[in-house]
């Protein structure tokens, strides 16, 4: 048992956090925001030069190596600073996606791109009626001699606009919910046949509704096994999820912090309001929150890191999820009653955290799906682990 | 970031383990197991094996019998102990009488209490509450008017645990009744039960059992050498039991081993024709109290690293007693809602033996449990604790 960074994860933390001071305050976050891109290239670009682009990526393609863990300073980081940056859409997913899954060929085609700053990535993969399912794919990709002929629409593709390649989930056979017969597909975003149809999402990061009318895509275009890459799909996903489980952690202890500072300084009745129980009790519970919510994002970054049985790994990032949509919740929630009227306010970053926090507890699936997942996924029969 | 125990806290934990197996008294664990009622005899013959064993007091000095474990391998063997279903070790005397001798009492003091609360030859309860002192402690009224080389004491302590079992109990008095500030004034006496003057009246619970008392004192004449500590400074002896170090506070491996007990219990029980764990909404309670526990059981690890490297505890204990307990008392109402309409019936009415007495201890259990969150500084103490300490609010 030990709970210490190691050397180099203490790195990585010392670096995004001279980083975030130095060009992601607030006011900067609200010149990105406000900005025609939603996201800046410089920010991009200097997470390249720190090698932030390359954590969790093998060091055969310019990567730092490592995993969730190791990327669990940063992820608190990007959510403290609510950066709108898509590090997660790029490196947790795309690249994930082609490192686990991709040919030598498509690795070393992508990945240094991504580690370089040089290439954004986007996951197409939600769509109208999938809810939170992963295996629910209408989007279908016909088969001639040339290639896949792909024909459907992604909805709120995260950071779809500005993401130089997408990597598509479509369906190559079978039924519209069958775990079989699913194909990943890249393709560049600006192929023939691609509408983007930019959105502004609650949080104020960017997606895409992504059309899809005949586009062709070539036979080295699959990444992993044709009809077959549902594994991959959720192992990724369920790592993006450990990952985001700690960007809540940064996001929660954001919000406390911003909360206990009003509690200490706003007075009223001729105190401050941190002098009321009732108020100081609630503050208390948030605080017990953000320390749960750090025991199980750590736990399932470490289950996606070590893992090896998909079940088990599946279920703990499950319950971590659960727990910590619940904590976002509570937190976004009371943050903002505590704040009164001026947390409502779009000038104060609290407000922004309470976007940010909804938003995450619906990412990769509610509280409700994961609580479902976990259960659907306990050993059988339930009575022993 | 390493979750798992080390393999050499991994040997320590397996040792314990192996150990609990071959010298837990099946009988007794299974009194533990079904909530069934411990007597005092129960009590103190596992104190007396563990004593024997000389693991009773793992965090005392080890020239008092302490076995020199750091706080990991001290949690670790709680944690057995609570999972392997080994009856409670009552804390009076080992984890509050004890500490507090051992860093205010005289040396003659320790020598005559404390090798008698090691071998559980003393049975030592608490006097602290009072009618009108509960989280407000500070209030009490108990007096102690010094007359010689005796005090003389007056008044009555409340909710006094296992008072009719005890030989013993510590008392908090107030022995200035004109100080300043209701803090001070006070003094930590050690008064033997058999004092003349002493009287225990039982007070029944909700769950009809007899835990807690009334102690009533009528001019009990207690020698100024049962006094800890000087006179006037037993609120400062109260404060230091108060953030003595408790990492088991939030009991994990009894609430693993409750869990347990639950999902089995749950799946033997049918609800419209299938096995209760079946049905979503009860699977849903359980899938977020087991959740609450993974995390709770994180945390403590977290703390405990941190305490490893040094750091005095401070408003850590006070988290993993609300969220240790509200995961203890929401096992006990899964407990009951699983067990249906039929746990109502509690005992027989015409002296024959109960069919199934598990299912009869239920709802006395889940009325029990309510002590929890009130007991050892309420929830509301606990979060005035942080909000001050941690938030400094």
């Amino acid at each position: 048992m030990n709970f210490d960074r190691t050397e180099e994860q203490e790195l990585i933390a010392a670096a995004i956090a001279r980083f975030i001071e130095r060009d992601y305050t607030f006011d900067a976050r609200r010149r990105i925001l406000e900005s025609p891109q939603g996201c800046s290239d410089h920010v991009w670009r200097t997470m390249a030069e720190l090698g932030l682009l390359g954590i969790a990526l093998p060091t055969a393609h310019g990567g730092l190596g490592g995993g969730a863990v190791d990327a669990m300073s940063l992820m608190e980081g990007i959510g403290a600073a609510l950066m709108l940056e898509p590090w997660l859409s790029t490196v947790a997913i795309g690249a994930q996606l082609v490192a686990r899954g991709g040919s030598e060929a498509q690795c070393a085609d992508m990945l240094p791109a991504v580690v370089e700053g040089r290439q954004k990535l986007a996951f197409a993969d939600a769509e109208s009626d999938s809810g939170h399912d992963l295996h629910r794919v209408v989007t279908r990709a016909r088969q001639d001699t040339h290639g896949y002929v792909v024909t459907g629409l992604k909805r709120n593709v995260a950071h779809g606009a500005v993401a130089d390649r997408l990597i598509v989930s479509v369906r190559t056979a079978g039924a519209d919910d069958d775990r079989e017969g699913i194909t990943l597909l890249v393709i560049a975003r600006d192929a023939p046949g691609i509408t983007v149809h930019g959105l502004r999402m609650l949080d104020g990061t960017r997606a895409a509704d992504i059309t899809f009318d005949d586009v062709r895509a070539p036979r080295d275009a699959a990444i992993g096994a044709i009809d077959h890459a549902l594994p991959l799909i959720e192992e990724v996903i369920d790592f993006a999820t450990a990952l985001v489980c700690a960007e809540a952690v940064g996001t929660i202890r954001s919000a406390n912090a911003a909360t206990l500072e009003h509690l200490r300084t706003r007075r009223q009745f001729g105190v401050p309001i941190g002098s009321f129980q009732a108020l100081q009790h609630r503050m208390v519970d948030m605080t017990i929150e953000a320390e749960q919510a750090l025991s199980m994002a750590s736990l399932a970054c470490s289950a996606v890191d070590h893992e090896r049985d998909a079940t088990v790994r599946a279920r703990i990032v499950s319950a971590a999820k659960g727990r910590i949509c619940d904590a976002c919740r509570r937190v976004s929630q009371e943050s903002i009653q505590l704040h009164g009227g001026m947390g409502m306010s779009d000038e104060l970053k609290v407000s922004h955290t309470f976007r940010r926090l909804t938003a995450i507890a619906q990412q990769f699936g509610d509280a409700d799906h994961h609580l479902a997942r976990y259960a659907a996924l306990a050993p059988r029969p339930l009575s022993s682990e | 970031m390493d979750l798992e125990y080390s393999a050499d806290e991994r040997a320590f934990r397996d040792e314990v383990r192996a150990w609990l197996r071959e010298h837990l008294p099946g009988e007794l664990r299974d009194k533990v197991v079904r909530y069934a009622h411990l007597s005092r005899d129960d009590l103190l013959s596992w104190h007396r094996i563990l004593a024997e064993k000389r693991w009773i007091a793992p965090a005392w000095p080890q020239e008092w019998g302490g076995t020199g474990w750091n706080v990991v391998q001290r949690y670790i063997f709680e944690e057995e102990c609570g999972y392997a279903g080994a009856p409670p070790l009552v804390p009076f005397g080992l984890m509050m009488c004890a500490p507090v001798l051992l860093r205010f009492g005289t040396e003659a003091q320790k020598r005559r209490f404390l090798p008698r609360i090691y071998r559980g030859e003393d049975f030592w309860c608490q006097g602290y509450s009072e009618p009108n002192a509960g989280s407000d402690l500070a209030a009490l009224r108990t007096q102690a008017v010094r007359k010689d080389d005796r005090y003389i004491v007056n008044g009555q302590k409340i909710w006094t645990t296992l008072a009719h079992m005890a030989d013993w109990i510590f008392c908090l008095v107030r022995t200035d009744a004109d100080a300043q500030r209701k803090q001070e004034g006070i003094s930590f006496l050690l008064i033997d039960m058999r004092t003349r003057g002493i009287t225990v009246r039982p007070l029944m619970l909700m769950d009809g059992r007899h835990e807690v008392n009334e102690v009533f004192f009528d001019d009990v004449e207690v020698p100024v050498d049962q006094r800890v500590h000087e006179e006037g400074k037993g609120w400062t002896v109260a404060k230091y039991l108060l953030g003595y170090e408790r990492m088991n506070t939030a009991r994990i491996g009894t609430s693993k081993r409750e869990l347990e007990l639950l999902k089995r219990f749950a799946a033997q029980q049918r609800r419209h024709g299938r096995p209760l764990t079946e049905d979503i909404r009860f699977r849903d309670k359980l899938a977020r109290l087991e959740i609450e526990l993974t995390a709770l059981s994180i945390t403590n690890l977290r703390f405990l690293d941190a305490l490893r490297g040094g750091r005095a505890p401070g408003a850590e204990v006070s988290m993993l007693k609300i969220k240790g307990t509200e995961i203890q008392q929401l096992l006990t109402e899964l407990m009951l809602e699983a067990a249906g309409p039929l746990a109502q019936a509690i005992g027989s009415a015409d002296g024959a033996r109960l069919d199934d007495p598990f299912l009869a201890a239920l709802a006395p259990r889940y009325c029990n449990m309510r002590k929890t969150t009130i007991y050892a500084g309420s929830n509301e103490i606990q979060r005035n604790i942080i909000a001050r300490h941690a938030l400094g609010l």
